[in-house]
């Protein structure tokens, strides 16, 4: 069980200000379903840049609810300047801190509002240009540096407390460790101007690979009395099971390799595996 | 905190029991009076080795086993890792492992190292479940080699409370000279198993898994199985595990077995009908909620329900709020940042894999608690997802 602070108790018990905005001037989206949390803050601000109102819808555990709470708390009668100056930190510290592992939370909170903010003056998030380094959580470069830095974070377990990167399969941890040695040396990119291309996330992955089996590898495999089923994607390694004719098939194996992997390393990702599920 | 146990609804029992009033009671004597070491020549302490042996011989009589073919040990994970070390330095020739991907972290953890136990020299298959978690025989047929030393598949799944056909698994088994192992820490006491007619070599058990303490397990050794020792060291067991016996332990889970097969039929009658009645009050009062696992081919005390769109964690705690307990498969709730591997093996989908719920029941529950349970659970879902940014996305 997590020890949680009063504050956080009573502000995931009795959350404030939520619901959405109706007409909003800012709106935040961050998290996802499948990454388990998801946090939506909606801003008024008036006409002298002050932030009239806020509130959030949030899918979550406790800390999360309570993080969305007490930023909609701070947030209201705060001028748009201040609020751009908030961190993850301010509001862990206003709900009297957050266990470790949690602090994740806390960033979602800082996340959301400069992504109303940015919806707000029309601004690109910086931090969603860089490199997706965990691919679990579609975690960029940009956010682990920030994070490692306005944190002073010393370990990549921290830095999966702080951003969920490395939380997941773990794949990612050798880069982590790179990036928080170059981070603390100073040896990092600057935090803006860089452009590179985009990795895919875990999921745009699976959803390609499924894509491709069921437009290509599965038709082709049908006029042969063969069938072909998805079973599991694991980093780099996708596990299929060939049915009819395919399964038991002297030469599934070759089919398996030349015909299947060819296909998805050409159309996925030139890293692919493709294993019969056994 | 301190949260009285007279104050709470507790259905959490596949996490860990109630220790029996009846089984505590028989245990003090021996962590008082009797402190005698079984092993000793006097009477004193010979007297405490004959508790062990009705100890014994009622755990034998609860699985269907002979007293010799029972060894106490620690817990459940000391013998899972006893029983597959053990076929592994049995057959340094064989050089393969089959399991299942929704065992317990004690074998899936123990199994997924093996590679780096034997240097690389073993690998592990891990079979894949069906939607409703269970297993396919053929696929299990199809796994199976001659370089295979043994096979480990659990009873009963202790997230959603699947049966695994174990007993015709080691039949298979038993053809192709592999050896079979069952963690059975979740079906012992719910379930009648029958030892002597099944062709299992190794099963697992855990004291607290059925009302005797912490810190007591069972590992079962049919007679004839080639075996070799986890922890070597006096002539504890038969030799089969060394160390001093935890005597209070064993005579409270002696104690236990008898309780547990006195209590059979009550588990599968009057304790299946009020985990169906929460079961279908559950699924039919709050929308969106999903049962997760096979319905029938199940333990009688276990319901996995997920309430999709909302997170496991934050409804834990709304229930604790009336001190009920359960157990959730969310990601924030197992310290993990992925929601269980169980659920995930079954393919529930992520609206539904965080917001899983297990309700598990003993003996110890009522109908009033159900109906308790029953009438708060609406509000708690309803307000999470009052909040949830999903739910009116999938109205």
């Amino acid at each position: 069980m997590w020890e949680y602070t009063d504050k956080v108790q009573e502000h995931f018990i009795n959350p404030k200000n939520v619901g959405e905005i109706e007409n909003a001037d800012g709106v935040g989206n961050v998290g996802s379903i499948a990454c388990g949390d998801a946090l939506r803050l909606t801003i008024k601000v008036d006409e002298n840049q002050i932030i009239t109102d806020a509130k959030f819808k949030t899918f979550g555990c406790a800390s999360a609810i309570a993080s969305s709470s007490m930023l909609t708390e701070m947030l209201k009668g705060m001028k748009l300047e201040d609020a751009k100056r908030l961190t993850n930190d301010d509001i862990a510290k206003a709900l009297g801190g957050l266990p470790k592992e949690k602090m994740h939370c806390s960033v979602m909170g800082r996340e959301a509002l400069e992504a109303a903010i940015a919806d707000y003056t029309g601004a690109i998030l910086p931090m969603a240009q860089g490199e997706v380094i965990c691919e679990c959580f579609g975690v960029t470069d940009l956010e682990i540096i920030r994070a490692v830095k306005e944190n002073t974070l010393k370990s990549v377990e921290e830095i999966t407390n702080f951003t969920k990167a490395g939380g997941g399969c773990g794949k990612c941890e050798g880069r982590l460790r790179e990036l928080l040695a170059e981070t603390v040396e100073g040896l990092a990119p600057p935090l803006i101007g860089i452009k590179r291309e985009k990795r895919m996330t875990s999921l745009e992955k699976i959803k390609k690979i499924e894509e491709v089996i069921e437009r290509e590898i599965k038709p082709t495999l049908k006029k042969d009395g063969g069938d072909i089923q998805l079973i599991d994607v694991d980093g780099d390694f996708v596990t299929v099971s060939l049915r009819g004719s395919c399964a038991g098939c002297h030469s599934s194996r070759t089919t398996l390799k030349e015909y299947v992997e060819k296909k998805l390393r050409e159309q996925v990702l030139e890293s692919l595996v493709v294993e019969e599920d056994r | 905190m301190v949260v009285s146990s007279t104050k709470v609804i507790y259905m959490d029992n596949n996490a860990t029991t109630r220790v029996a009033p009846e089984v505590l009671d028989i245990m003090m004597p021996y962590l008082a009076e009797y402190y005698g070491n079984p092993s000793s020549m006097h009477t004193f302490g010979g007297q405490v080795a004959q508790a062990i042996n009705h100890a014994r011989q009622a755990t034998a009589d609860l699985i269907g086993a002979a007293p010799g073919e029972i060894v106490f040990t620690s817990c459940g994970t000391e013998s899972d890792s006893t029983a597959i070390l053990s076929a592994i330095q049995t057959f340094p020739e064989k050089n393969h492992v089959v399991t299942t991907r929704v065992e317990h972290p004690a074998v899936k953890n123990l199994c997924d190292n093996l590679e780096i136990f034997t240097s690389r020299k073993y690998h592990t298959t891990r079979l894949q479940v069906e939607s409703d978690g269970t297993l396919d025989l053929q696929r299990f047929k199809d796994s199976l080699t001659d370089d295979t030393a043994i096979v480990s598949v659990m009873w009963a799944n202790n997230e959603t409370g699947v049966i695994f056909p174990v007993e015709k698994m080691a039949e298979i088994t038993k053809e192709r000279g592999i050896l079979f192992h069952t963690d059975a820490v979740q079906a012992v006491g719910k379930i009648p198993i029958n030892l002597k007619e099944t062709a299992i070599d190794f099963l697992s058990i855990s004291g607290h898994k059925l009302h005797a303490p912490k810190g007591i397990g069972v590992l079962y050794v049919r007679k004839g199985t080639p075996f070799v020792p986890f922890l070597n060291g006096g002539h504890q067991e038969h030799g089969r595990r060394g160390g001093t016996e935890n005597v209070a332990a064993i005579i409270g889970l002696g104690k236990a077995c008898e309780l547990a097969a006195a209590r059979m039929a009550e588990e599968n009658t009057r304790v299946r009908a009020l985990r169906d009645k929460l079961e279908h009050g559950l699924l039919t009062t709050i929308p969106k909620a999903l049962l997760n696992g096979h319905p029938e081919q199940r333990l009688p005390n276990t319901s996995n329900v997920s309430f999709e769109y909302v997170e496991g964690e934050a409804i834990l705690l709304h229930m604790n709020q009336f001190n009920i307990c359960a157990s959730s498969g969310s990601a924030c709730t197992s310290g993990s940042l992925e929601p269980s591997h169980v659920l995930r093996a079954m393919g529930v989908p992520f609206t539904a894999a965080h917001g899983s719920i297990r309700f598990s029941l003993s003996v110890y529950n009522t109908e009033a608690e159900v109906d308790f349970v029953l009438e708060k659970m609406p509000a708690i879902i309803a307000k999470l997802r009052a909040m949830s940014p999903f739910w009116e996305e999938h109205q």
